[in-house]
């Protein structure tokens, strides 16, 4: 074996650590949670114990992240070693591992991490068959095919389960993982990220450390302000179980993990959003968050249903049921070279020919069923399943046309915002879209690149006009999200991901910052209230500066130290989404739009980013009344934003031959680096060389106007050349319209809202007349009858009743003078009553 | 003489005999003067038994169910007797007139 190459019992061995190191960081935050939960009841309300565990936890969960990142990274050499041939495989180089064609009888153990896997044991012990076929079984897991058909060539994802919930036939259900280079990187930044934040929001929510937390903006009915206990514990065992939500999310090895993870990141950004829950607004919007990510779930399930019904698994790996090997999800569809097969059929039905797609083994060959046809997806359903998959990524990471619940969330706390806006819940929708991303067909591609585009454009144009310092980042972070899903869907799935880190990192810089200026201004959020307050907050005002050009993606052109150019980690990412997008505009011409308005909005995204810092840090005091109570936040806010901050700048380093780039590459699903094709849309993605050679192009176009967008916010609002006031004036009614966020709200409200309401005050109409009136007169003529009924029972049945009893009585009160108590006269009575008797007796039966 | 006895003369001596026993019950007030009486009822009815057994084809079981009589009236008289003790503790007299506590 050559150095590039690793056997299989090394492979197994990392697999192992990390599938260990992952766990722990994954299940600690949970456990975290148990203890915080209860710890308002253990402790005092004072105890800050329930933040340092928490901060314990995500410490341990980043330690352990990171440890298997650098494991991972140091054994395989970065994803560049494949894992060795078995002896008995010819003819095949181990550069080409990827074409994956097995010999018969011998089993992929792509889950090699899995020796000791449950479902084995369990093979072992109670099926009859493999306990004899277990000898070759067993080889199989040593000598077998370990080529990950899916990843290109590199070191394969390790996947496998932790435990089976159960298993419906064929169909097993369970907690599995699923390890590659994008679950490393993502569980590093997820840990990194909310360690920072836990730690900032130790200071952020200090004022909740109080028995008695009076909400000076919720208002009980008499008009005085809520008082409650202080809830800091709850807090953090909600950030705690948020955590490990999504970590559960990333490592989830089958689409149905996938989607339990899923909600329990929608259950906790519900609880946080709604933290202040006694504020109306707060939950409301909590309500609103929950309710328009069901909207998108609905559209998820109808996906599971149709992969569950057509494909019969969930997981997206090679697996064994029963002890036979079955094909995951990303082989049944993409096959060892990443195409689609189709083929012609006719529908039973209608008689016409649809298009279906051939479902692949393990070995690339085409799956049978029980008669020996074909196993098969018709095209549009896998086109159903992909969108609906990606409905659920719309609602979750704020797309078009479910954007406008994710403004609204800023009603929590703002540590929830900067942990929901960067590395959980809406991270979650893009990561989804990624991970999904060979279920996808070009058509749904495609769809998802005008989502991302509408959505980025939107989010930027009500970004510009939005005063809340928050709702501009909000704003932002949907604009943001949309470049991510553009890039997916125009085949940059790396760009993509590359975009979702470095974002991550800058947004909770920046969101972070925003918390430290609200703490600093006390509880004040409009920036026409703040200005110059960079001398009064420093670090905060300069670390904020960093993820503002970070986002707007500028760079110093031309100058390079140590081959290396003078940019932040948003120039990296944004510059490789708007260069894909250049290469898919000159392979798709139709589609120009791809690239025009993310590189328009590239400068609108620079223009409001400086303006925010401009409007909030820089000029003169607007309220000096405000500016003399504004102060620099205490270390344990500044110092995650110092961290933040080098991250912001320098995770991207060495843009696309830096080990971040590199390192997501590893995991890009195969035939994307050479450009797919759609067989029946035509639509073809950019391969990578096609990218590079667009690259310098495209990042000149985007940082030209990246750097315009900011020079004219200086000039408005950092130098003040141009009343903005007057340009507001001129488009008034433009204004109006983005300030109303392009009236979405409205919009929905008539098209939803306001239905319903009709509809219900129908229903209420039907409710009242038709069936109150109905069981109203039912009631009446029950009473009346009951009225009657009542009239024959007193009179007739009582009265026959109490005939018999008085006859009784007046009987029994004639006879009672007989009772003398007399002994001598009750003999008397016997003796007379004999003889009376004999009389009778003689007379009526004479002898 | 006494050959001439018949079952009559028999069933006249113990219809004398209840009469007398009734009569007895009737006007005496003291309670063992009726006690008395109950003794002379019921050995009317006992001469009726035993002549029923020699006259008719009855055989023993007459005598027998008198001797049960007899027992019975044995038994009935303690009980009679501790009543009518206490009747006296209660009243400091035994004549039943005075005790009419269960008149309606």
């Amino acid at each position: 074996m050559s150095s590039e190459t690793l056997t299989i019992e090394e492979f197994q061995e990392i697999g192992k650590a990390l599938r260990f190191l992952l766990m722990v960081a994954w299940l600690l935050p949970l456990a975290g949670f148990a203890v915080e939960i209860f710890a308002g009841y253990w402790g005092h309300r004072r105890s800050k114990m329930a933040s340092f565990l928490a901060v314990g936890c995500i410490f341990i969960g980043f330690a352990c992240s990171l440890g298997a990142l650098i494991h991972w990274g140091t054994l395989t050499r970065w994803g560049h070693k494949t894992v060795a041939e078995s002896q008995h495989h010819e003819g095949k180089s181990e550069g080409e591992g990827q074409t994956g064609i097995l010999d018969a009888g011998k089993l992929p153990v792509e889950f090699v991490a899995l020796a000791d896997k449950p479902t084995a044991h369990k093979d072992a012990d109670n099926d009859d068959h493999h306990t004899t076929s277990g000898g070759g079984h067993k080889d199989a897991h040593h000598e077998g095919e370990h080529h990950d058909d899916h990843h290109g060539p590199g070191t394969p994802a390790f996947s496998g389960g932790f435990y089976l919930l159960g298993s419906f036939g064929d169909i097993e259900i369970g907690l599995d993982y699923y390890i590659d280079s994008l679950t490393l990187i993502m569980f590093t930044m997820v840990t990194l990220i909310a360690t920072c934040i836990h730690i900032f929001a130790i200071g952020y929510m200090s004022d909740e450390l109080v028995e008695d937390y009076v909400d000076h903006h919720a208002h009980t009915s008499d008009g005085k302000h809520v008082h409650r206990p202080g809830r800091f514990y709850r807090f953090f065992a909600f950030m705690s179980l948020f955590c490990f939500s999504m970590l559960g999310l990333v490592l989830a090895g089958n689409i149905f993990q996938v989607f339990v993870f899923w909600e329990l990141v929608g259950i906790c950004s519900y609880l946080l959003i709604g933290f202040y829950t006694e504020r109306k607004s707060a939950s409301t919007a909590a309500n609103k968050a929950f309710i328009m990510n069901r909207v998108g779930d609905f559209g998820f399930l109808i996906g599971l249903m149709v992969i569950v019904t057509y494909l019969g698994t969930f997981r997206f790996a090679d697996h064994e049921v029963n002890g036979a090997a079955q094909p995951g999800l990303f082989t049944m569809i993409r096959g060892a070279d990443g195409h689609i097969d189709l083929d012609q059929t006719v529908d039973v039905e209608t008689g016409n020919d649809v298009n279906v797609v051939l479902l692949k083994g393990v070995d690339g060959e085409t799956l049978t069923n029980a008669n020996g046809k074909n196993r098969t997806i018709p095209y549009w359903l896998l086109i159903v399943a992909g969108l609906g998959v990606f409905g659920g990524c719309v609602g979750k990471s704020a797309q078009f046309p479910l954007q406008t619940w994710l403004p609204d969330a800023m009603e929590g706390p703002t540590p929830v915002s900067a942990l929901v806006h960067s590395a959980t819940m809406v991270a979650a929708g893009v990561y989804l879209a990624g991970r999904f991303f060979p279920m996808f067909t070009t058509e749904v591609l495609l769809t998802i690149a005008y989502i991302g585009c509408i959505t980025l454009f939107v989010a930027a144009t009500i970004a510009v006009v939005a005063t809340d310092i928050k709702r501009v980042l909000a704003y932002s972070t949907i604009s943001q999200l949309g470049y991510m899903m553009l890039a997916i869907g125009i085949g940059g799935w790396g760009a993509g991901l590359f975009h979702l880190v470095t974002h991550a990192f800058f947004k909770s810089l920046m969101f972070l910052a925003s918390g430290s200026v609200i703490i600093g201004c006390h509880h004040e959020q409009e920036m026409p209230r703040m200005g110059g307050l960079w001398r009064k907050m420093p670090i905060t005002a300069f670390t904020m500066l960093v993820g503002v050009i970070a986002i707007s993606g500028l760079a110093i052109p031309g100058i390079s130290i140590f081959g290396e150019k003078i940019a932040f980690s948003g120039y990296h990412s944004k510059d490789e989404i708007v260069a894909t997008a250049l290469a898919f505009m000159q392979m798709n011409e139709q589609h120009f739009l791809l690239f025009l308005v993310p590189l328009i909005t590239a400068g609108i995204t620079a223009f409001y980013m400086f303006r925010l810092w401009f409007y909030t840090f820089a000029g003169e005091p607007r309220d000096a009344e405000l500016h003399s109570h504004v102060h620099e936040t205490p270390w344990v806010m500044t110092t995650p934003l110092i961290i933040l901050a080098v991250f912001a700048a320098g995770c991207a380093i060495g843009g696309t031959h830096g080990p971040l780039w590199l390192g997501l590459l590893n995991s890009e699903p195969i035939g994307l680096a050479t450009g797919l094709t759609g067989q029946l849309s035509g639509i073809a993605t950019p391969s990578h060389d096609a990218v590079h050679a667009v690259h310098s192009t495209a990042g000149m176009y985007a940082l030209i106007v990246a750097a315009t967008g900011a020079f004219v916010a200086y000039l408005l609002y950092g130098a003040g050349v141009i009343d903005p006031g007057d340009i507001k004036q001129q488009f008034v009614s433009l204004h109006t319209f983005l300030v109303e966020k392009w009236r979405f709200d409205e919009l929905y409200d008539a098209m939803f809202v306001r239905p319903v309401h009709i509809v219900a005050s129908w229903c209420v109409g039907v409710d009242r007349y038709v069936f109150d009136g109905l069981i109203h007169r039912t009631a009446r003529t029950t009473i009346d009858v009951s009225r009657w009924d009542r009239k024959f029972d007193e009179g007739i049945i009582d009265g026959l009743v109490n005939l018999v009893g008085n006859a009784v009585f007046s009987a029994g009160r004639s006879l009672r003078v007989v009772q003398t108590g007399s002994l001598r006269q009750y003999i008397m009575f016997i003796a007379v009553g004999v003889l009376v008797l004999f009389v009778l007796l003689f007379a009526v039966f004479p002898s | 003489m006494f050959s001439d006895i018949q079952l009559t003369n028999y069933l006249l001596v113990g219809a004398f005999l209840f009469v007398c026993g009734v009569v007895c019950m009737t006007t005496k007030r003291n309670g063992i003067g009726i006690l008395m009486g109950v003794e002379l009822v019921l050995n009317g009815a006992n001469i009726n038994f035993i002549a029923f057994s020699r006259y008719t084809p009855l055989g023993l079981d007459g005598q027998i169910f008198s001797l049960f009589v007899i027992v019975l009236a044995a038994a009935e008289a303690a009980v009679a007797l501790a009543i009518a003790l206490n009747f006296y503790n209660n009243h400091l007299s035994i004549d039943v007139d005075r005790g009419d506590e269960l008149q309606g």
